[in-house]
């Protein structure tokens, strides 16, 4: 269909239809959101839309095309998740909008977090154990 | 201009360009920082990356809706990052499948009591009802817990700043708590780091292990739809 030499080229084009796939889903997720009024955010019904596309890609050859053929979403995907925690950085330089809360409640902020985060996390992490191991299941390594 | 180096500097310090920069600068260095220090927990590039270009804003005397109108085009990709959480679990789904019990049990029993424990403890700190509010959605990654405080007509800019901090918290007490539960079981301490602090515990998961960094991408990834529901539901139930 297309010819091999222009590969790169190729690439580059897969690699922009992919990142549109995915701003797609995202803002077919945003507006079903708004316009049905549901309490969930847009960008989660855009996970769940791109995960059953790319299920229906497996089962229907129909649709492996464009940004769903040779790995095209999955590689801008990753990229996307590969430097996750840099996008927290301007979320969280808000904190000099807050100085003022901090000051006076800073403190019994940061405790709350700090217990609760350690709570939750032994409360996953045992259960999950505990679920596993009554299932007798193997450890996977 | 030439005759008024300041001037040069207000230009600038007008442009989303700068700040732009000075993200993925500062960034940059404090990532390479944690890597040299061997991926050390207390040298989170998130924790140092903020209070670097924080204390900036504040020497500059440059307001955060400048600096915003520069970060919003690296703020504005938690979205799609969010969707883009489809792939890795799109490519697991069969070592999903296999431990999904254990997984959708922790997965409830994590996020009642990630939302339940914040909010019964700053209710006991007698924290304001806007602030508890705001507090509430902690555990979720950024774009999903603001549209949550949004709904709940909170303070989304405090929930940012709330999943941040439960963020950097999670990732750097995950790996010596959980050496000493004594559990090895590297896809329940992923798990567990994803569902209580969402990205941030996600790629400090993928420092340590893997198969941890699967496992909290879809407890990361699970707990935003779960929240999403739960927190609505638990604030009508336990705010005063």
């Amino acid at each position: 269909m297309i010819d091999k030499t222009a590969g790169a080229s190729l690439d580059a084009k897969i690699m922009l239809a992919s990142l549109g796939l995915i701003l797609l889903c995202q803002l077919i997720g945003e507006a079903i959101v708004r316009s049905l009024g549901l309490p969930m955010p847009g960008p989660v019904l855009g996970l769940l839309l791109l995960l059953i596309l790319l299920l229906a890609r497996d089962r229907f050859a129909l649709l492996a095309r464009g940004p769903l053929r040779d790995d095209g979403v999955e590689t801008a995907g990753k990229g996307l998740l590969a430097h996750l925690s840099l996008l927290f950085v301007p979320a969280g330089v808000g904190v000099v909008q807050k100085l003022d809360l901090f000051a006076s409640h800073g403190i019994a902020i940061i405790l709350v977090l700090a217990l609760s985060v350690v709570v939750t996390l032994l409360a996953t992490v045992l259960t999950f154990r505990l679920v596993s191991r009554l299932l007798r299941q193997q450890d996977a390594r | 201009m030439k005759d008024n180096p300041f001037s040069l500097w207000v230009y600038l310090s007008q442009s989303p360009l700068l700040w732009l920069t000075v993200t993925l600068l500062v960034y940059a260095g404090t990532d390479a920082v944690s890597l040299a220090t061997r991926r050390h927990p207390l040298a989170n590039p998130v924790l140092h990356a903020m209070w670097i270009v924080g204390a900036f804003l504040l020497l500059t005397g440059t307001s955060y809706t400048t600096y915003f109108a520069g970060a919003q085009f690296v703020h504005f990709l938690l979205g799609p990052a969010t969707v883009a959480l489809a792939v890795p679990l799109y490519e697991n789904r069969k070592r999903v499948l296999a431990s999904i019990a254990p997984m959708l049990v922790a997965l409830v029993a994590g996020s009642v009591t990630a939302v339940v424990s914040v909010v019964l403890l700053a209710e006991f700190a007698g924290l304001p009802r806007d602030v508890v509010l705001s507090l509430a959605p902690k555990s979720v990654t950024a774009g999903v817990a603001m549209g949550i405080a949004e709904s709940l007509h909170a303070d989304p800019s405090l929930a940012a700043v709330a999943v941040i901090l439960t963020g950097i918290m999670g990732a750097i007490i995950v790996t010596p708590l959980m050496n000493r539960t004594g559990i090895s079981d590297f896809r329940a301490r992923g798990f567990a780091a994803g569902l209580a602090a969402h990205g941030i515990g996600t790629a400090r998961a993928f420092q340590v292990d893997e198969i941890a960094g699967v496992f909290s991408g879809i407890a990361m990834s699970l707990n935003a739809l779960v929240t999403s529901f739960l927190v609505p539901l638990a604030v009508t139930l336990l705010v005063r």
